[in-house]
């Protein structure tokens, strides 16, 4: 059997699944001189048969790009096709989006915590196998992926695939009643949702620095998710931002042989998208309780410019993000007054529309070219995970290599460690377990030759 | 007697259905004490070869590696069931058979020579022997677990092969096309999901695809009576499964 791997989501095939993944290490002595992720996800298309669609289909037809982060896509079609319509939505479809948004990031990142990324911390292949020693910890983070599933099913149908977002808002908004009934089980996600934060700062984290671009969306006045500026803060401490419209301007994307992922820069420097770089850039906008949060989990005081680059530590920011999500899911919810009506109207409009979005592993970019009758003429998508890429290379490139200068480790163990790393970016699901097969192409002048 | 074992494999496809496995909540860890997972890359680094008792398949081919791959899970696993819209009908990719795959990869891609693909998307039973189909974009979560539990126990599951207009009915909904005048694919489409969408006052869009016995022919008028034209059905019978309702427009 081959191993299989590595989703990484791609502009155009777009998987963001779990792609077949290989890594190639060129050693030369005790020198890492190469780091490839080779990714082979099957191409699927979906730029190429989104031409010629209606302007109405994107949401539903871009969701089954991926099955961990549909919301995102529907959220990010909406947006692009809203703007080319020149439509804004109102302020209770917003907060519908943003709840709907809530529920997908609460699945989403209690899934990587405790499916995918606690097992390394402590040692084992599955959570399944955690949960032979860590039973209560599992069923928590089960329970806590679980209320995230149940407000998509509540608003969206169904938690993979929700049938309920259109475009301008939703089918049908749902009763007071039915969103009041998730109060319950978001209470208790929330307690939930702190015992992860004292959980995972618990953990021991290996010393890592990532020196990548942090690229997320800024609000002025709130934790971006469904909508906001795309912003950058640099390695060396600047920031600055641009129009959503800008993006394809300063992301640039090549295509590179060993993947069928494309590869993107921003302003020609590798960037990093996803929850390092949103508490980066609008930690200080975090409510007050994920804040404290994140001074709990020794993430320091982000309105004081606490910035955390150690990926193996994005454990902690996710587990703050879910503090963050379930508090305003509750807010929503108890705030919560059904609106005259589920959608507004979106006439078709000749144009280009730009739309950004948060997906729980980072900033997802969708382009919509329309012609008159509303048919889609051209499609973009610029997925988290595609933009990562070239940073976890990187990231690889510079563990292995110190980790060869320190000791010189074997094969297996340096397979173990650039699995790890690649897992610290929840590059989609399926990375997160074991689909590397390592090459490592030694030439003489270290032990091994 | 030692536990079956249980493999997970993935083709082209969104992970939504192996996802609907972990998305199993209150069952997931009864049902990993009941099995061995002996190879299911989403949730265990842990892997172990065949043979396998239980194998459940997500995604379609599209690839000339994956053709040669499901051969080698067949041959590896004693019963094989697929589980999704991809894996059962070739999936969204499947509009590829429609269509010029070497403009798709024109469009999509800066060196299409670095993409080896095939020019269409197909269900895994076109290519090795299923033992049971189950369908769904994605998979429903119950539906799963019955068709887990029933291999596990040797019996056949109970998945009905009636329409989405049955779970219309039983879940009291009122009908959408009836109505609202709204185009359903209800009457034509595999139930399973429990008429999600008529609930959330919108036209089922065919997510499991054609039910058991169906005359897609004879629905047609009743969507162009509801104001879709011709390019309209077409888009509306082209999304998750679109090789499979095809194939009852031409055959019913």
């Amino acid at each position: 059997m081959t191993h299989r791997g590595s989703r990484v989501l791609h502009v155009g095939s777009l998987s963001r699944v779990e792609g077949e993944g290989a890594l190639r290490l060129r050693v030369e002595g005790r020198t890492v001189t190469e780091a490839h992720l080779e990714i082979y996800e099957p191409p699927r298309f979906f730029e190429a048969f989104l031409r010629g669609r209606s302007y109405t289909e994107p949401p539903d037809i871009t969701a089954r790009v991926c099955g961990i982060c549909p919301v995102a896509y529907q959220m990010s079609a909406c947006a692009a096709i809203e703007d080319a319509c020149r439509v804004s939505v109102d302020p209770v479809i917003r907060d519908l989006r943003r709840l709907l948004y809530c529920g997908e990031w609460i699945e989403s990142q209690a899934l990587h915590i405790y499916l995918l990324h606690a097992p390394d911390f402590l040692g084992r292949a599955s959570a399944i196998e955690l949960a032979r020693t860590h039973r209560a910890e599992v069923e928590r983070g089960l329970r806590l992926k679980k209320a995230g599933n149940s407000l998509m099913e509540v608003l969206g149908g169904r938690a993979i695939h929700p049938v309920n977002v259109r475009l301008g808002g939703f089918h049908r908004a749902p009763t007071r009643t039915e969103l009041r009934s998730l109060s319950e089980e978001l209470k208790r996600a929330l307690d939930d949702a702190w015992a992860t934060v004292r959980w995972v700062s618990g953990f021991e984290f290996p010393d890592a620095h990532t020196d990548a671009a942090l690229l997320a969306l800024a609000c002025p006045d709130t934790y971006a998710i469904e909508s906001g500026t795309p912003t950058v803060l640099r390695a060396d401490g600047t920031s600055g931002s641009f129009p959503v419209r800008d993006f394809t301007e300063r992301v640039r994307e090549s295509h590179v042989p060993h993947s069928t992922a494309l590869h993107s820069r921003l302003d020609g420097h590798l960037h990093l998208t996803g929850s390092l770089a949103r508490f980066a850039v609008g930690g200080r906008r975090l409510s007050p309780v994920a804040i404290q949060a994140a001074i709990e989990a020794g993430l320091g005081d982000p309105r004081e410019g606490a910035v955390c680059r150690n990926p193996y530590r994005s454990i902690l920011v996710r587990a703050v993000e879910i503090v963050y999500a379930v508090g305003e899911a509750l807010r929503i919810v108890e705030a919560y007054e059904p609106p005259e009506r589920s959608f507004v109207e979106v006439p078709p409009l000749a144009g280009t529309g730009h739309g950004a979005t948060e997906a729980p592993r980072g900033l997802l970019y969708h382009r919509y070219e329309l012609a008159r009758d509303g048919s889609v003429t051209d499609a973009l998508l610029i997925p988290p995970t595609a933009q990562n890429q070239g940073a976890i290379e990187h990231d690889l490139l510079r563990l292995a290599q110190r980790a060869l200068a320190e000791r010189d480790p074997g094969d297996e163990e340096l397979t173990a460690l650039c699995e790890r790393a690649i897992r610290n970016h929840d590059p989609c699901i399926s990375c997160s377990t074991h689909f590397l097969d390592l090459t490592v192409v030694r030439t003489p002048g270290g032990p091994h030759a | 007697m030692s536990a079956p074992t249980l493999a997970v494999f993935k083709l082209a496809s969104c992970d939504g259905c192996q996802l609907t496995l972990l998305d199993c909540e209150d069952e997931l860890l009864a049902l990993a004490g009941g099995v061995r997972i002996a190879h299911f890359l989403e949730a265990s680094s842990a892997v172990e070869p065949g043979p396998y008792d239980l194998t459940l398949v997500e995604g379609s081919i599209t690839t000339p590696e994956d053709a040669e791959r499901i051969r080698e899970i067949r041959a590896a696993s004693r019963r094989l069931v697929t589980i999704g819209a991809c894996a059962t009908a070739g999936g969204i990719q499947a509009l590829r058979n429609f269509a010029d795959v070497d403009e798709f990869r024109r469009v999509v891609y800066a060196h299409p020579e670095y993409i080896s693909t095939l020019s269409s998307s197909t269900p895994v039973s076109a290519h090795v022997d299923v033992d049971f189909e189950l369908r769904g974009c994605p998979v429903d979560r119950r539906q799963l677990l019955e068709v887990i539990t029933a291999f596990l126990a040797g019996r056949k599951p109970d998945v009905p092969n009636h329409s989405v207009c049955f779970e219309c009915k039983q879940r009291g909904t009122v009908c959408v096309t009836v109505a609202h005048g709204t185009p359903c694919l209800g009457p034509v489409t595999h139930a399973g999901c429990g008429a999600l969408c008529p609930a959330y006052r919108r036209g089922c869009f065919g997510c499991f695809g054609p039910s058991g016995s169906v005359n897609l022919p004879a629905l047609i008028p009743l969507l162009r009576r509801d104001g879709l034209d011709d390019d309209a059905v077409e888009r509306f019978l082209h999304t998750f499964n679109a090789a499979a309702f095809d194939k009852e427009l031409r055959s019913p």
